[in-house]
């Protein structure tokens, strides 16, 4: 059984805490749960809403049926009532005003003033979902108590316990409880991968959708011992990773499009010095400003591109919350490994839906910094001593006397000397690139998902995984053709051997993307000659759900 | 002069130019506060200025333009050992990089920058930089400079700059004593050195210095922050040298205990034991 439900209302109402407690509410009694959070930018007034979906078995994705709105205002029904299933329901305060017969108008404004705080209504709510769902108030009183203390958790377990009594049971739902989960999103994934691989430093500048990861981070300052710098603008937050980097420790910078357009120049000098360098880019609509609490995959060529000139750098798009933990730490691995620049593409329905995964296992994490082993004195040390790899051996400053270490944004020889040299200028160049060569053997292939010898092959990236592969349930549910798919990961350099392999028996290509142009496939096409004969795009800010595309695939089929 | 650890190595500046003396300044000073190349760090941004760690035996960070001061700090937070010293222009240090210049003051880092003025963009071959005089004629500025000069030591002390300092670079042996008293001064330093450029810059010349620049005598208090700023602007027939401001206050390490107390970022080994335990934040 699947339930999907919606809490809408005003920003400030509220609504991140009651979903929050209704989310861990549901995890803790051992559901499977996928919760989007769709939000405007302002702070005050609009309209905001959460879907909770909720399981006893795995889903992978959000969906756009509802079994049931709660809502906090009239303008949540007057939005989303045409997505209730027919024998869904409305919970609302007895007050506000609409016509259907699924609604339920409950005393939630009277009774939560009776208890002594007029602002905690919602509470009431959750209390008779609760109840219509017949679960029982196990797990209940912890997670109010972890989130509310003294007097304030005292008036919302008594106006939890008081919308229990509202309503009577209508669903029977158990749980298949499951030990060893979290429930977590991609942007606190990001965090803890980065902590674990042992960041030092975190310089960023506040920019919807990427800030939650400077919040976690910030919050963890002291016990993890790691530096959390709000920088003065984007330049000096990649300047900044840059300069820690440099001397020795693991850095990483988080921004949005814009912000990383203000990176651009700082990407290069990353790549022109071989400092290794992490930055996640948790992409939003743009161009400019563009839509600041919305998602899209927009980014994929500029993330590829964004440096002048030609330099080695990789790209990898992040698909969920576990595979951005494991992620992350292989893009400090291979950051350090390479000494080049590794961007992680995230975006706004990565950072803001959260899910149960299995709970990290920190015995996959390697921490490997790939720093020379040798001992240096002055006339043996070469920063950028030519190699077969393109990769010189990288020691720290201040860690051997009589030894330094010169680094240099201007073309430079061997010993980080600035050089005109047009024999050197080629050497230099062909180094770096060379790295380019050797960091395709770390590189991995997309997942295939799906039948085995589809008909039909679906290519997404990054966060339209999950969707896909619950479309794909769908499709091939639906009986005749054969779907399947491949879910990239690695986007930069492109992985092509399953690509090479799958779209030769494949009848038809179809990629699933959030842009208006298809950038993936325009990538693919550039980098294998291998051309999609449809796509499936999206590009209105809201994320692109299982059922879109099961009905996108299905309109291509009959066009 | 004693070069002490720093030996000589060719430089691409013109004959004459004030980075020479700069230069020869900075190995004296290091020599004299005792420093191995290895424990010191030189960050620049583009210039001509910004080509001194090409010249100096220490670890040398030849950044963007501009962009010396953000990976100056970080360097500094990630091992506190490191003296880090920032050497650039006034178009890279008050120009390009005037954001960094605002915003590392308030940071506070333990770090010294050292810009060399000359009142004019020499590597791009002349136009006006943001402390050229008002009416000065270039190329691109044919009518003159409309603009305003910055003055970089006002500034610095009204945004609460714990040390500030301006120097000459034809007194050696006063710029090395600022130089000195900067990078012995805990938190960030700023030490404004005027220098001619003698292939650009016809108006600001040795002389026009010379006739100009006296040295802050010792009845000059520069605890006093109003006094300062009132000498910060005396500019014109006379030129104070000399530390104009000095305060002692916290640093960033200072209000951050385990970096104040414990071992630098860099030799910090990460307790896995402890991240994991975060995910409880999950459950």
């Amino acid at each position: 059984m699947i339930y999907n439900l919606l809490i809408g209302g005003a920003a400030g109402l509220g609504m991140e805490t009651l979903a929050l407690i209704l989310e861990k509410i549901l995890k803790r009694k051992g559901f499977e749960i996928f919760v989007v959070h769709d939000y405007m930018s302002r702070v005050r007034g609009g309209h905001n809403f959460f879907q909770i979906r909720f399981a006893n078995e795995k889903i992978d994705s959000h969906g756009d049926e509802l079994a049931g709105i709660l809502a906090l205002d009239r303008v949540t029904i007057q939005t989303h009532v045409s997505r209730l299933k027919p024998d869904g329901f409305i919970f609302a305060d007895e007050e506000v005003e609409f016509q259907d017969d699924r609604m339920y108008r409950l005393a939630l404004k009277s009774t939560a003033k009776t208890i002594g705080n007029p602002k905690i209504f919602g509470s009431v709510a959750l209390g008779a979902v609760l109840r219509l769902f017949n679960l029982d108030f196990s797990s209940t009183e912890d997670v109010i108590n972890e989130k509310f203390a003294g007097e304030t958790a005292r008036q919302n377990m008594s106006a939890l316990e008081a919308g229990y009594r509202l309503v009577t049971g209508k669903y029977e739902i158990a749980a298949n409880k499951k030990d060893g989960q979290i429930l977590i999103n991609t942007t606190e994934a990001i965090a803890l991968g980065a902590l674990a691989s042992g960041l030092k430093f975190y310089s960023a500048y506040p920019m919807a959708p990427s800030t939650g990861i400077m919040n976690f981070l910030a919050s963890k300052m002291n016990e993890a011992e790691i530096i959390v710098e709000q920088a003065e603008d984007e330049i000096a937050a990649i300047n900044m990773a840059i300069g820690a980097s440099y001397a020795g420790v693991r850095a990483m910078t988080g921004t949005s499009g814009g912000g990383l357009a203000l990176m651009v120049e700082a990407v290069g000098l990353a790549a022109m010095a071989e400092i290794p360098l992490v930055i996640v880019n948790v992409q939003r609509p743009g161009p400019a400003t563009g839509l600041p609490t919305r998602t899209e995959q927009g980014d994929l060529k500029f993330a590829i591109f964004s440096s002048p000139a030609e330099i080695p750098k990789m790209v990898i798009a992040l698909r969920d919350p576990e595979d951005a933990f494991y992620q992350t730490n292989r893009a400090f691995r291979l950051a350090d490994k390479y000494q080049i620049p590794v961007v992680l593409l995230s975006d706004q329905f990565l950072a803001d839906s959260t899910r149960t995964v299995n709970d990290f296992d920190f015995s996959r994490i390697n921490n490997d910094r790939y720093l020379s082993c040798e001992t240096y004195s002055e006339a043996e040390y070469r920063r950028y001593e030519i190699t077969a790899t393109g990769i010189s051996p990288r020691i720290i400053p201040g860690q051997f006397p009589g030894t330094r270490v010169l680094i240099d944004s201007d073309e430079h020889d061997e010993y980080g000397r600035i050089t005109e040299s047009a024999t050197v200028r080629n050497a230099m160049q062909e180094k770096r690139l060379r790295k380019m060569s050797y960091l395709r053997e770390d590189i991995q292939e997309p997942i295939y998902a799906g039948e085995d010898q589809a008909d039909t092959l679906l290519l997404a990236w990054g966060s339209l995984s999950s969707p896909v592969k619950e479309a794909l349930r769908l499709l091939n549910a639906s009986g005749g053709n054969k779907y399947g798919a491949l879910l990239f990961g690695d986007v930069w350099p492109l992985p092509d051997q399953l690509l090479k392999e799958k779209s030769q028996s494949a009848r038809r290509i179809i990629n699933v993307e959030q842009n208006a142009t298809g950038l993936f496939a325009s990538l693919v096409q550039e980098c294998t000659g291998i051309k999609c004969a449809g796509s499936i795009l999206k590009y209105d800010g809201r994320p692109l759900s299982a059922q879109e595309i099961f009905a996108g695939v299905n309109g291509g089929e009959s066009a | 002069m004693n070069e002490g650890n720093f030996p000589n190595v060719e430089t691409a500046w013109c004959p004459g130019c004030g980075n020479h003396g700069i230069l020869t300044a900075l190995k004296g000073a290091l020599t004299t506060l005792d420093k191995k190349p290895h424990e010191v760090l030189v960050v620049s941004g583009i210039g001509q200025a910004a080509k001194l760690p090409q010249y100096i035996s220490t670890n040398g960070f030849c950044g963007l333009h501009g962009r010396a001061l953000p990976p100056a700090a970080a360097a500094k937070i990630a091992n506190k050992h490191l003296t880090v010293i920032v050497h650039s222009g006034d178009g890279d240090s008050y120009g390009e990089g005037g954001n960094h210049f605002l915003h590392n003051i308030r940071r506070n880092v333990d770090i010294t920058q050292f810009v060399h003025n000359n009142q004019i963009y020499g590597l791009t071959k002349g136009q006006a930089s943001p402390t050229s005089d008002t009416g000065y004629v270039t190329d691109v500025q044919p009518a003159g400079s409309n603009n305003i000069p910055l003055n970089p030591v006002l500034l610095a002390i009204a945004l609460g700059c714990g040390f500030v300092a301006r120097a000459f670079s034809g007194d050696q042996e006063h710029l090395k004593a600022m130089m000195i008293a900067g990078i012995r001064h805990k938190g960030y330093a700023l030490v404004d050195i005027l220098q001619p450029c003698v292939t650009f810059n016809k108006r600001n010349t040795y002389q026009w210095y010379q006739e100009r620049v006296y040295k802050l005598g010792d009845d000059y208090n520069p605890d006093n922050k109003l006094n300062a700023m009132e000498k910060a602007m005396e500019w014109g027939d006379k030129i104070p040298l000399g530390i104009l401001y000095r305060e002692e206050k916290p640093d960033f390490h200072d209000k951050i205990a385990f970096l104040q107390n414990g071992k630098p970022l860099v030799n910090l080994v990460p307790d896995l034991k402890k991240i994991q335990g975060f995910m409880h934040d999950f459950q």
